[in-house]
């Protein structure tokens, strides 16, 4: 019953997603008040309606309907509750419900904060985030349901695969998906602005608080991928440049450019078009990212589904999407104009070679992800491109744009003057080129690469310090907390995500360089040291928890002869699913190092004797810690008084002046 | 007899923890070519589970090609050697780090091509954007002044 | 003219999913063997049933054959099984099989109770010959002509299509 409402609740959302797709466009085209008023009610439907349909599945996994198929291929009676929610997305058919689902959250979001809108935009905008929910609902309904019963049901269900057994798949995919399916938003203002021809800046500063929030649900879902991957796949590693990484890495790329380029926009009013031409490539990308991971095209740790069929109706999805976006492009784009002057060094070009740098980083990644895919389909040869490939060619593309990080914020709008900002950098230039040289000393061994890294993010730092302190300096408030607060949101939000990038760049560059490992046979009473560390072996315990057996490590660790703690890695046998055993390490984190310990097998020598894994990685939270702080730094920035709107205003004062309310 | 065999027995079962705490002994006989074979092994491909490198692997032939690039390395074969060895039977599949060949310039010096030909466009478009705009005829309020201006300018004597 | 420029990322576009659409169809997990159109590896095995007895490569020049990849433990295997006993009575090549990895007693009794296709059965328990071929994945068959090269190599189990599209088709060239 519950399964069959859920159906009826997609088919009856297919109806209005055509209602909310096709009447609203078509009356903003013909002036036809009553049919652009639909926008709204409609796009609220659908967000009812497809919760309903979400709520019916999570109710078939907590009710442990195995007569539904999708529950009994991915739950079992034993599965913790959070994970029997979680369960939901955890195959083809219900990541794709969880798609719709976010789909229509952000239309919903959109149908309640877009009063300052004109009715046409508004209209616009919704119908076409309704045309992009009829065709994901046309997938769910045609190829894809997870309400497809099976009768006679079976006794107990498959279990959700053991990997995913994990916190990490609660909060991952979730926040991967509204930053994704979010950049809809900022892909539906461009269409919609290109339908009416009123591409002004007005566009561009309504576009983007929208492109931020997603960017930031992005940098997180992304940031828990990794720090997931991290723990859960027991030898320490956080970013292998598999397809799905980079399915979701080449949207970022995109929606980090589109977030510059709306700035260029949205206060001199220049490059609307080629804004535009990114945010329909932030979204198609996305698109692509979703096509590439269920269609079988290439292999990858997290292939959901390998159906050439489905793959056949995404790919006709994305063509039409995406070729209709570029086609319209094509044609409206011509006639836009040209907005203001700015000269070759100003603030606007150094934002513009930020969009070049990110363009062809994403670029780089998308030719790395599809290269085997092109050799084969022309009958060339069969490659692989891993790692080796992407670091090498990844990190020289992105850093001249990390070099100009430490510039741009303090380069004028329209005429930069470049020698008087090469006065204001030059202590933190070389401050940060010296510390860089001297503290791989500090840490033990000096390495140049480190030391490149380290002056980088540095100099990131210093700068982004520079330019706050130019501006905290003329206010005429008293007190640190006074004058931050007296600083526009945006503004301070631009500083914090730069300086996330720095901490970012800090820890990869520290983890590469002075992470070390030891592979080592440990019976118990063995030791093993790492620096300054000693990991003690003490045996292994057994035991059973709700679906699953597990072997759990003891270790005791001590620094210079005194004991710290002690760490348990485990391994985990899943009962019904078999099949390999997951590794859950133990990972002692600290604030400038993590010490990371996993069990291998028993490696037979004798009864009580493992392979243990033991890893040092100095900074390696840094990792994430750099990415939540770039995630801060966009919830900041949309936080800013100038994206409270009341009524659409005309343009922006050209940028906000030394005196602290000028700003609003 | 039997006091013998029991005697015996207990010192064959209480031989391993007799031995002691030790320093646990790094996994592979040579350290110093397990470590090169494992930095190469994180470059190669696992054929079996094709998204892990040959190094983190599990695979019962993961574990023999290791197995096999530990022998050839002790018989003194270079990295390169036994890299060919592997592509002799695998093919190119087998390396993760792309080999330069005429099909793959693409893939090697496309970025390098995509950044300079960005940078390029940019600057080229920004210097015919100058010009377009410098070449923009005044709109109407510039137009009523200039011609304002163009007009006090006559009525006064030279 | 400058419109042009307008339909570029939509040319692109195009053209990425041609190459889409193709790859719908292939299969990115086969590893091709670098090996066809090259000399068998040279080997030299006894044979499962009579350990006194031993081939090698050298042995085989002169005439074409099949070489099998097969496992007691490998399940693939008992689905190509039945082709290849059936494939065996026509007597059109002899099938020659490499036993991959596994122990004689195991092996043994796997063909007494599913049949034996085989002329014999070559013992590999460490995977070594299995390595030179390029073996990663069981079952593997070769197909391997007169003069000792390999013709081409089926990755997967035999199915009675492919054996009648690509692999008969072969031979009989080869035994022209």
């Amino acid at each position: 019953m519950i399964a069959e409402l859920g159906s009826f609740s997609l088919m009856v959302a297919l109806a209005v997603a055509l209602v909310q797709g096709i009447l609203p466009i078509v009356g903003a085209a013909r002036g036809n008040a009553a049919w652009m008023r639909l926008a709204r009610p409609a796009a609220r439907a659908l967000f009812v309606l497809v919760v309903v349909a979400a709520a019916c599945l999570v109710i078939s996994f907590l009710r442990d309907d195995f007569s539904v198929v999708y529950v009994a291929t991915n739950s079992t009676r034993a599965l913790p509750l959070r994970y029997k929610v979680a369960a939901f997305w955890g195959g083809h058919e219900g990541s794709m419900l969880l798609w719709l689902l976010i789909l229509s959250f952000w239309m919903f979001a959109v149908s309640l904060f877009s009063r300052h809108l004109p009715q046409e935009m508004v209209a616009r905008i919704l119908g076409v985030m309704g045309l992009i929910a009829v065709g994901f609902l046309l997938f769910i309904l045609l190829t894809s349901s997870p309400f497809e019963r099976l009768i006679p049901a079976p006794e107990e269900g498959r279990d959700l695969n053991p990997l995913l057994q994990d916190p990490g798949m609660v909060a991952h995919p979730p926040m991967l998906y509204m930053g994704y399916v979010g950049f809809s938003v900022a892909f539906a203002f461009a269409i919609a602005a290109l339908l009416g021809g009123n591409l002004d800046a007005t566009w561009a500063r309504w576009s983007r608080p929208w492109t931020t929030v997603a960017w930031s649900f992005l940098t997180l879902g992304i940031c828990l991928g990794s720090a997931w991957a991290y723990y859960t796949l027991g030898w320490g590693g956080w970013w292998f440049w598999d397809p799905v990484e980079n399915a979701s890495f080449m949207p970022w790329l995109a929606g980090t450019a589109l977030m510059h380029s709306l700035a260029v926009t949205e206060k001199r009013g220049g490059f609307k078009v080629w804004t535009v031409l990114l945010a329909i490539f932030a979204f198609s990308l996305s698109l692509l990212g979703t096509f590439l991971v269920r269609s079988g095209v290439l292999t990858s740790v997290h292939a959901f589904a390998n159906d050439p069929r489905r793959g056949v109706f995404i790919l006709l999805f994305l063509s039409i999407v995406i070729g209709g976006s570029l086609a319209l492009y094509a044609w409206r784009a011509p006639k836009v104009g040209l907005g203001e002057r700015f000269e070759l060094i100003s603030r606007e070009t150094m934002l513009l070679t930020n969009n070049v740098l990110f363009l062809s980083a994403a670029g780089a990644v998308l030719l790395g992800t599809l290269y085997p895919l092109f050799l084969d389909a022309l009958g060339l040869s069969k490659i692989s491109v891993g790692p080796p490939y992407f670091d090498v060619v990844f990190v020289p593309l992105m850093t001249p744009g990390l070099f100009l990080m430490g510039i741009g914020p303090l380069a004028r709008w329209k005429q930069a003057n470049l020698p008087e900002i090469g006065i204001r950098l030059k202590w933190a230039f070389g401050v940060s080129l010296i510390t860089a040289l001297l503290l791989p000393l500090a840490l033990g061994r000096w390495s140049g690469l480190a030391a490149f890294g380290l002056w980088l993010a540095l100099w990131i730092f210093a700068a982004t310090m520079v330019n706050l302190w130019s501006r905290l300096r003329p206010l005429p408030v008293s007190g640190l907390a006074a004058r931050l607060r007296a600083l526009p949101l945006g503004y301070l939000g631009m500083l914090t995500a730069h300086v996330g990038v720095a901490v970012f760049i800090t820890g990869v560059t520290l983890v590469k360089t002075y992470e070390s490992e030891k592979d080592v046979q440990m019976d118990i009473g063995d030791t093993v040291t790492m620096g300054p560390y000693t990991f003690k072996f003490n045996g292994v315990t057994n035991g059973a928890r709700e679906n699953y057996l597990y072997a759990r490590g003891a270790f005791e660790v001590s620094r210079n002869g005194h004991v710290l703690t002690t760490m348990s890695p485990e391994k985990h046998q899943f009962v019904v699913s078999k099949g390999e055993p997951s590794t859950v390490a133990a990972i002692n984190r600290g604030f400038t190092r993590d010490l990371y310990v996993a069990l291998g097998e028993q490696d037979g020598s004798s009864p009580t004797a493992w392979v243990v894994r033991v890893y040092y990685k100095p900074f390696v939270d840094w990792i994430w810690g750099g990415c939540l702080v770039m995630a801060i730094g966009g919830v900041l920035a949309l936080s800013d008084r100038r994206y409270r709107f009341a009524r659409s205003t005309s343009r922006d004062v050209a940028e906000p002046t030394l005196s602290a309310t000028a700003a609003a | 007899m039997r006091r013998r065999l029991l005697a015996w027995s207990l010192v064959v079962l209480t031989a391993p923890f007799a031995a002691g705490a030790r320093e646990a002994p790094p996994v592979g006989q040579d350290p110093v070519i397990e470590q090169r074979m494992m930095a190469l092994a994180e470059e190669l491909r696992c054929l079996v589970c094709q998204n892990q490198t040959l190094a983190d692997s599990h695979a019962d032939l993961a574990v023999d090609l290791r197995q096999e690039i530990r022998e050839l390395m002790q018989k003194g074969q270079s990295d390169e050697q036994v890299k060919r060895y592997l592509v002799a039977r695998y093919g190119d599949f087998v390396l993760y780090r792309p080999p330069l060949k005429s099909t793959t310039w693409l893939l090697w010096f496309g970025p390098a091509v995509l950044l300079v030909g960005g940078l390029a466009t940019l600057y080229l478009v920004l210097l015919r954007r100058r010009r377009l705009l410098a070449a923009e005829p005044l709109n109407e309020d510039q137009e009523k002044r200039a011609l304002a201006l163009l007009s006090e300018d006559e009525g006064q004597p030279s | 003219m400058r419109y042009l420029r307008y339909l570029i990322p939509l040319a692109a576009f195009v053209v990425l999913t041609g190459f889409l659409m193709k790859g719908l169809w292939m299969d990115p997990h086969t590893v091709p063997s670098p090996l066809i159109d090259k000399p068998a590896p040279e080997f030299r095995l006894t044979q499962v049933a009579d350990p006194g007895k031993s081939i090698g490569r050298d042995d085989m020049l002169g005439k074409v054959w099949l070489l099998n990849v097969w496992a007691s433990w490998c399940v693939s295997c008992r689905e190509e099984h039945p082709v290849l006993v059936e494939f065996a009575k026509t007597g059109m090549v002899p099938i020659y099989g490499l036993d991959y990895k596994d122990t004689r007693d195991e092996a043994l009794k796997w063909l007494e109770r599913l049949g034996n296709p085989y002329q014999a059965s070559l013992f590999d328990p460490d995977g070594r010959v299995g390595i030179d071929y390029g073996v990663y994945g069981v079952p593997e068959t070769y197909v391997i002509d007169r003069t000792g090269t390999i013709r081409y190599k089926q990755i997967g189990p035999i199915t009675p299509e492919i054996l009648h599209d690509k692999i008969v088709p072969l031979l009989r060239k080869l035994n022209a």
